[in-house]
């Protein structure tokens, strides 16, 4: 937007104040700085000054944190422990969060399903492993109901390992990606649908030619957030599983480094790293997204 | 969707309903666990335990020392939703009223928080703290807390803010009030709900916050969730009932608010932060 | 009557600019409102007229000129201190107070004592005829409803000018005509002084004393209802008084106020509204009532009818020209489609118009 130059009279150019305003800037605008100040000094700066830090090692060359990382399995496993929790996990909410918010999407009182799902995710993470440690233990309700129906003889191994951790997952996960997913179907004008149904379209070709094309970008993102939450897991794998064994995920190894070889310059190479694999999955994701069809979802009222 | 009478979608249907009521079911039982056992004498290798009591309540009240750590937790909370809201609501008002260079970058500035899991960024952020050594004492809790809370009471209240007519505002300038008197009688009475409601959500994830407090937090100032999380830990040193009992007390705490909250909020938004009721 | 405005002489804008930021840019705005009148600032979206209500409101600022209040300079003064009364399109009212405590706002605003502000508000409750509704929110109200307690929110507090933007463009066909009317007895029975901004020419003319008319930020005429219908002074004046029908053509000759012009070979005479030279582009405007069947000839062209349709006491029909101008016609008997005609206007009421000069935006 250009302003007009006044040509058919002299006047004195206008303030720097209206000039400022006329790009949006006044009073107003200003009460967003203390946020965004903020916003600076407590999350961009760490981040930038953990950056600097994690080249800065107690002992070696500049790389030496990071050289150390790949070089011992104990450390770099941990991105393959915790890429094989996360992984299925995301995948699994996903796909039984898809048919289950289309079937929800039905229903007319869905405020006390999304109320029961809300709980997991409001709780958090430390007291489902607390719960899932008894529930899930030997003399739990669930290998005891598991016992009695005759499907197993022997109470299953679900806590302390792997499968412990990945139970916590779901718990949490499930209803984040389900709300997450939800919004985004109920996002879609229903009318789209039923112009497809007028059309000679079958249940599975509506899902198949209307509904998936227009909620890739949706899932997309879906599985982004769902991923980054879970890639992020720690109390449940330290509570659940074995924090030395196949659950030592990569928030471990940064939590040891820094609170227990109180080494914060391999503790911030550890959370870079891990912030890099969430940002490689993530963009990754999102590139892929590039071939999906990409706009409104409702229709021509866009 | 259009309801299909076919025998194959009422299979589908039934399949996918079985799916949610397994994970209902599990869901319940998990917390019916905790709540049982809290309450139990002795619970070893029997569907229900064998008498009931409350003392494992009295026992951990003293143990952990709960009544402290609940104090600090609310004070902890109180602060948070304070600050996130005096910050918070103001940089809504600007976001939502004006367009300005570099407003865009400013969101994104604001959405990484809520993006970024805790524990990423929360590594660093301790590591500043503790340079500084804020980390440790209670307004270090307070200010790792901040980092997430502010920008979501921002985003919550963007789209609050956006749908009252400006307008309206007009109106009561035209009408005679000044920036206070505009505040106080007008923008403060529509913009309650949404205000109540992010504000509500934060306390609530300030009592559930566990990585940031866990990784700033000193032995005095531990909230709820992260000494329930060292009891965890240290499990054997207490009795499991002791333990059970101190995350019922921490379950209360939370689902007080959240409670409140949903009268507020539909349970959705909790995840989506989308778009809020009209305020009337 | 105890409502009673404060009394002042003019309102008087002096070259008032606005032309940062804002799309709607003004320039040079200069105008006279006396006490007691009745303004419509007329034009069509984007021409600035509302621009111009909000700068004298406050809302916004002005980038040059100045506005004066007989000898009170106020283009400085904060929206809040100016006192002026508005009703706004949506009517903007605060949905979370009653329609007493609406009302009332202005006054609660100036400090005023709660008894005095009932009885004001009881006052103006009365003059809008909303006694009864006084405890309804406005969302429980009709749009004609909001309507009136947004004009008694704007009365009540008694200012010496009462600003009104597009107040019944919400509002369905019937009601507009009503709160029109409604309108202009409470301006009346005040004697007060009202800027009205409006895109609809009706009600311009039907309202005002005195039409504004504006266009790409500068004022393009102004007059009483009867000068700018009968005598436009632009064509893009005209064509806002509903002159539908353009003719290009060109001059051949101009004498004593009249024009005669070629359009498409046959020749139209019409009265000459701006200076023209003989060999120009010039225009005639006619109405669609004044463009009738007629003989081939006197002031009339051949034309091709493509629809007509009927309104009751008469038919309205298109047709267009073999040089593809278009037309919009009256007739008092049915045409055939496609059937070829003469339409022929009476040389007093057509209006020949120079070529307006481009690129203004």
């Amino acid at each position: 937007m250009e302003a007009i130059a006044p040509t058919t009279r002299v006047v004195q150019g206008p303030s720097l104040r209206q000039r400022l305003a006329a790009r949006g800037f006044d009073a107003v605008t200003l009460l967003v700085v203390p946020a965004a100040v903020f916003s600076l000094l407590l999350f961009v700066y760490p981040f930038a000054f953990g950056f600097i830090l994690s080249f800065e090692p107690k002992n070696g060359g500049w790389l030496a944190n990071y050289q150390r990382f790949f070089s011992d399995s104990y450390l770099y496993d941990t991105i393959a422990n915790t890429l094989l929790l996360s992984v299925p996990v995301t995948l699994l909410n996903l796909l039984f969060a898809v048919p289950v918010s289309f079937r929800v999407r039905l229903m007319r009182r869905q405020r006390l399903l999304t109320t029961i799902l809300v709980l997991p995710i409001t709780l958090g993470t430390v007291l489902v492993a607390e719960g899932l440690l008894n529930y899930l233990g030997p003399q739990g309700w669930f290998n005891r109901t598991l016992v009695a129906l005759g499907l197993i003889d022997q109470p299953l191994r679900l806590v302390h390992n792997y499968w412990g951790v990945f139970a916590s997952l779901v718990i949490t996960g499930f209803p984040f990606t389900f709300l997450l997913t939800l919004s985004y179907v109920t996002g879609i004008d229903p009318a789209l649908e039923q112009a497809a149904a007028t059309l000679g379209a079958s249940a599975w070709q509506r899902f198949v030619h209307v509904y998936l094309p227009l909620l890739m970008p949706g899932f997309a993102i879906t599985f982004c957030l769902s991923f980054v939450q879970a890639f992020s897991v720690f109390p449940s794998a330290v509570l659940l599983g074995e924090p030395a064994g196949s659950t030592r995920v990569i928030s471990i190894a940064a939590y040891q480094a820094a609170f227990e070889e109180y080494d914060y310059s391999m503790a911030s190479a550890v959370a870079m790293i891990m912030g890099f694999v969430q940002l490689a999955i993530v963009v990754l994701v999102l590139a892929s997204r590039g071939l999906f069809y990409r706009g409104p979802a409702s229709g021509a009222k866009g | 969707m259009i309801r299909d009478t076919t025998l194959g979608a009422k299979l589908w249907a039934a399949a996918v309903w079985s799916l949610v009521g397994f994970f209902v079911i599990n869901l319940l039982a998990m917390i019916g666990t905790v709540i049982t056992s809290s309450f139990a004498t002795r619970w070893l290798g029997t569907w229900l335990p064998l008498g009931w009591t409350t003392r494992w309540y009295s026992s951990a009240w003293s143990e952990f020392q709960l009544w402290d750590v609940l104090i600090v937790t609310f004070q902890v909370a109180g602060l948070v939703v304070l600050l996130s809201g005096a910050l918070g609501v103001t940089a809504a008002y600007a976001l939502a009223r004006r367009e300005f260079a570099g407003k865009r970058l400013l969101v994104l500035l604001f959405l990484l928080p809520l993006l970024i899991p805790p524990i990423t960024f929360g590594i660093p952020l301790a590591t500043v703290l503790y340079r500084t050594g804020l980390a440790g004492t209670f307004w270090g809790v307070v200010v790792a807390n901040l980092v997430p809370t502010v920008p979501f009471v921002i985003l919550v209240m963007i789209p609050f803010i956006e749908q009252i007519d400006p307008k309206i505002e007009a109106a009561a300038r035209v009408f005679g009030a000044n920036t206070f008197k505009l505040f106080i009688h007008v923008l403060l009475p529509l913009l309650l709900p949404g205000i109540l409601a992010a504000l509500l959500l934060v306390l609530v994830r300030t009592i559930a916050m566990f990585e940031l407090t866990f990784l700033v937090a000193g032995p005095t100032s531990q909230t709820l969730v992260v000494a329930l999380y060292y009891a965890v830990f240290a499990a054997g040193v207490r009795a499991v009932q002791s333990i059970d009992a101190m995350a019922v007390v921490y379950m209360a705490t939370t689902l007080v608010w959240l409670v409140i909250a949903l009268r507020f909020v539909n349970p959705t938004q909790i995840v989506t932060r989308a778009k809020q009721q009209p305020a009337h | 009557m105890t409502i009673a405005l404060s009394q002042f002489g003019e309102v008087r804008l002096d070259r008032v600019s606005r032309e940062f930021g804002a799309l709607n840019a003004l320039r040079d705005v200069s105008l006279t409102i006396q006490r007691r009148e009745f303004i419509a600032l007329l034009g069509p979206s984007g021409c600035g007229k509302s621009t111009t209500l909000n700068c004298i409101a406050g809302l916004l600022p002005v980038t040059g000129g100045a506005i004066w209040l007989d000898k009170n300079r106020i283009d400085t003064l904060r929206p809040e201190e100016r006192g002026f009364g508005m009703v706004f399109q949506n009517y903007a009212l605060f949905p979370h107070l009653n329609v007493r405590q609406n009302i009332g706002f202005g006054l609660k605003m100036r400090g005023m004592p709660k008894a005095e502000i009932d009885r004001k508000v009881n006052e103006a409750l009365g003059l809008v005829r909303l006694q009864g509704q006084e405890n309804k929110l406005p969302g429980q109200l009709s749009g004609g409803q909001q309507q009136r307690v947004a004009i008694a929110r704007a009365i009540v507090i008694e200012p010496p000018l009462v600003l009104m933007d597009e107040p019944l463009s919400n509002l369905d066909a019937k009601l507009r005509l009503e709160m029109r009317a409604e309108i202009r007895r409470i301006h009346n029975e005040l004697g007060a002084t009202t800027i009205y901004v409006t895109h609809d020419q009706d009600e311009a003319l039907s309202l005002a004393d005195r039409i504004v008319v504006l266009r790409d930020g500068v004022v393009r005429q102004v007059g009483t209802p009867k000068e700018l219908y009968e005598a436009p002074a632009h064509l893009d004046v005209a064509e806002f008084m509903g002159f539908r029908n353009r003719l290009k053509g060109t001059v051949v000759s101009v004498e004593n106020g009249r024009a005669l012009l070629d359009v498409e070979g046959s020749r139209i005479s019409g009265v000459a509204r701006e200076n023209l030279s003989v060999g120009s582009t010039a225009y005639a405007a006619i109405r669609p009532d004044d463009l009738v069947l007629g003989e081939a000839g006197g002031n009339a062209l051949k034309v091709k009818v493509d629809t007509i349709e009927y309104r009751g006491r008469e038919f309205v029909g298109t047709a267009h020209s073999e040089g593809g101008l278009d037309f919009v016609f009256r007739s008092h008997q049915p045409v055939d489609l496609g059937s070829t005609v003469h339409l022929q206007a009476d040389d007093q009421r057509v209006l020949v118009f120079a070529e307006p000069i481009k690129g203004r935006r």
